[in-house]
């Protein structure tokens, strides 16, 4: 479904931003990321870090303790 | 999948940190920043003077004391333990501290300093080195990571000046 996955379960502030930040540069253009959380604070920082770098937050979910993101590469 | 060599420039906002505290603790505020922003997409410089220095050392050895800080309270067995500063002055109970938090970090899934600062230089965050400090406490730029750059206060302020946000850690 997604071009890539990153499970950053486990990791606190900011390392699923950074980790996530890296997977994208490694995108083309219009690729999609998903992205395995457990920090709940990740739920706020991943609108925020799409609103400010353009990239897209296609969709996001919780499945129990497990959040996920999918973000699609823009710029 | 592609390997991307151009930078994306969505967001060519700048910042700069000036880091002054080098205990474990104070090590986290501008390595979050610092690696966050650059994440975001900001052009970052960080500024390294007097313990901040300590930050750079290729060999990191930084610690935390309860001596002096009435906040710092460890969870410990569901509780949270603070110490008062005549505990906190025994041989020995800062480098317990220091374990604690070490343990507590690895435990929460915290990135390491080391690691935070591996980052930074991965993403071409701007270290600074103030040399004057570097010639008042007789350290040397060969103890320091490699991606460090010397200068001072005018260095600072030139990157300050095209900043859209400048902090003072």
């Amino acid at each position: 479904m997604a071009d890539e996955t990153l499970d950053a379960k486990g990791m606190n502030c900011p390392l699923p931003i950074l980790k996530a930040k890296k997977a994208l540069k490694g995108l083309g253009d219009g690729q999609t990321l998903e992205v395995l959380a457990t920090d709940p604070g990740s739920v706020a920082d991943f609108q925020a870090f799409c609103r400010t770098t353009g990239n897209e937050l296609v969709e996001h979910s919780v499945d129990g303790d497990v959040y996920r993101f999918l973000l699609k590469r823009v710029a | 999948m592609t390997t991307s060599v151009e930078e994306t420039i969505g967001n060519a906002k700048k910042m700069t940190i000036i880091c002054t505290k080098g205990s474990l603790d104070w090590a986290y505020p501008p390595f979050i920043l610092g690696t966050t922003a650059a994440a975001m997409d900001v052009d970052v410089t960080m500024f390294f003077t007097f313990y901040g220095l300590e930050l750079l050392k290729e060999k990191l050895n930084l610690q935390v004391t309860p001596l002096g800080n009435p906040a710092m309270a460890m969870p410990m067995g569901g509780m949270h333990m603070s110490m008062p500063n005549i505990v906190g002055m025994i041989p020995g109970v800062s480098a317990g501290a220091t374990v604690m938090m070490k343990n507590l970090i690895k435990k929460k899934g915290v990135a390491s300093i080391e690691e935070l600062r591996e980052a930074a230089v991965l993403s071409d965050v701007r270290m600074i080195a103030c040399q004057m400090t570097l010639d008042l406490f007789e350290l040397d730029k060969k103890d320091m990571i490699d991606d460090v750059e010397i200068g001072g206060a005018a260095t600072w302020m030139e990157s300050a000046l095209q900043s859209d946000i400048n902090l003072f850690m």
